[in-house]
């Protein structure tokens, strides 16, 4: 610092040179400081599959800004469904989630994780558990299913809460042979997890995921009609 | 015998003179006050007893009264979430709290981040450890704005990404998993690199009490200021020692910084009891009580100019 303004100032003031030297550091430094943190934000912004969102969670961008990550959700729930993402999780950190093979949600009538959100991440006046969206159940592997190869396993079937709406059994009739089918339907499947929980093998043949990635749509031709 | 000393070498002339306990006294009152809260959130789960449900970011106390941290609901506005109300109930209540006791008190009587950087501070001492690379304590507004501006661009709360306040918290509440690391780095950033390197000068959520707390009401007091003898235990006990000078040598023996956290290591260091809890509006009647020093006491800032001492 050799070149000193020749003039003393009085104490409390900069000169104009130092304020703007001074500004553009600060400036500078938000910039970098905040674009890392963006960077950072977005990569964390992306749902893993196996992750599902508790009853009443609002579309996960939104909750992303919504969640404040108090746990209030974890502590309503009666049954340890609901766990916070931790550091090395794959969620958001300090999101609650929970994964539907471990505990699945047992649907409770009067949804109190959704009531327990002071912040409208979940929609405290979601009107029945039945209107939740947490995923949608796939009968992802039709190869192992024990219902595919012949068997009258329907696990799946028979512990689905909405039975008969969510999961049916459809005959079909595969290389010949008569089978009973595990079939779901996304309009009733609120994803709890049940079936996925339940099916008897190693590895679920049956599998919730988010409803975006479990589900297709149609689209529409360049001339704008759906195809 | 050697003194045990818990809270830094800084208390040795006051345990001499004041006795241990009286050294000691806010440094045990804002330990008890910083585990006794986590307890509160804790006992829940450990022992059913739910009096506080959730965690410092929103809690409901008794089942009834919300709380909510106003930094994490100001990050959520800014990324264009419109909060539901009883998490804006919950943060009028603590905004109103801080705004009259001290923003800062969150840091040093709440914040068991705290506690962490405390103990590498205490260790630093004990090992002799010197070496400082300096930082500038505004870098914390700089990383506040940024963690704003962040949440606003991408739509997140984005410094609950990384809070590592949220994340010793909730860990402590909930369960850490692998955050013990990024807590373990601040212990060794005020360890090995910087002293008071976290709380002193990166946190934005201390940055951000500490605007909500400029004006407050409750404020250390300089007010037995006449008997300073200069030892300067005060200075070395303060985790931000610039707010010190100018209320023991400037015009109002009132320490205004918004940087204060009103943590009572000087009262505490002090050997000779100048300083003690006092409101703004209590101006030392002590040192004369000339009737115009409130209206004086306006018009200075928390930095005024140094005076010579008395």
């Amino acid at each position: 610092m050799g070149n000193h303004n020749p003039k003393p100032r009085a104490k409390g003031t900069v000169s104009r040179r130092d304020f703007i030297a001074g500004a553009a550091k600060s400036a500078g430094g938000v910039c970098a400081a905040g674009f890392a943190l963006s960077l950072y934000a977005e990569s964390a912004g992306s749902q893993p599959v196996q992750a599902l969102r508790p009853p009443g969670a609002i579309a996960e961008e939104d909750f992303q800004s919504a969640c404040v990550r108090c746990g209030l959700c974890v502590r309503a729930c009666p049954y340890d469904t609901l766990k916070l993402a931790e550091f090395g999780d794959d969620v958001a950190l300090g999101t609650p989630f929970f994964v539907a093979r471990d505990v699945p949600c047992f649907m409770c009538p009067d949804v109190p994780c959704a009531r327990a959100c002071p912040t409208g991440a979940l929609d405290a006046e979601i009107p029945s558990i039945k209107e939740a969206t947490m995923g949608t159940a796939v009968l992802s592997d039709h190869e192992n299913c024990l219902n595919y190869r012949g068997m009258h396993c329907s696990v799946c079937h028979r512990v689905c809460p909405i039975r008969d709406e969510a999961i049916t059994l459809e005959k079909h009739v595969i290389n010949g042979k008569p089978r009973l089918i595990p079939t779901v339907h996304s309009d009733h499947c609120t994803g709890c997890g049940r079936c996925e929980e339940q099916c008897v093998l190693a590895e679920a043949a049956i599998r919730v995921y988010p409803v975006d990635i479990a589900r297709g749509s149609i689209g529409v031709n360049r001339a704008g009609r759906r195809i | 015998m050697k003194l045990i000393d818990l809270a830094g070498e800084p208390r040795r002339g006051a345990i001499r003179s004041k006795g241990w306990l009286k050294a000691h006294k806010y440094w045990l009152l804002r330990r008890t006050s910083q585990i006794s809260l986590l307890l509160l959130f804790a006992i829940g789960p450990w022992l059913g007893l739910w009096f506080v449900q959730g965690n410092f970011a929103s809690s409901r106390v008794l089942d009834s009264v919300p709380l909510s941290d106003p930094f994490i609901l100001l990050q959520s506005a800014m990324a264009g979430h419109v909060m539901a109300t009883a998490a804006l109930i919950g943060a009028l209540v603590v905004v109103l709290f801080y705004a009259f006791v001290g923003g800062r008190v969150y840091c040093s009587w709440v914040c068991p981040v705290n506690i962490v950087t405390d103990t590498a501070h205490w260790l630093r001492e004990q090992l002799g450890i010197t070496r400082d690379r300096k930082l500038n304590r505004n870098a914390r507004l700089t990383i506040l704005a940024a963690a704003l501006g962040a949440s606003m661009v991408t739509g997140t709360i984005a410094w609950e990404l990384v809070n590592p306040v949220s994340v010793l918290q909730r860990g402590i509440i909930f369960g850490i998993g692998f955050g013990w690391a990024l807590i373990a780095a601040i212990f060794l950033l005020d360890l090995c690199i910087t002293r008071r390197g976290w709380c002193g000068h990166l946190c934005p959520v201390g940055a951000f009490y500490g605007l909500l707390g400029a004006k407050s009401v409750i404020r250390i007091s300089a007010r037995g200021r006449q008997g300073c003898e200069n030892c300067g235990a005060c200075l070395r006990a303060c985790p931000e020692p610039h707010v010190i000078a100018p209320a023991l040598k400037g015009n109002v023996p009132l320490v205004l910084s918004r940087d204060c956290t009103t943590c009572g290591g000087c009262i505490d260091a002090c050997p000779s009891d100048v300083f003690s809890l006092a409101t703004r509006f209590q101006i030392a009647n002590h040192e004369g009580g000339c009737n115009g020093e409130t209206k004086m006491h306006r018009q200075v800032s928390g930095d005024t100019a140094l005076i010579q001492p008395k």
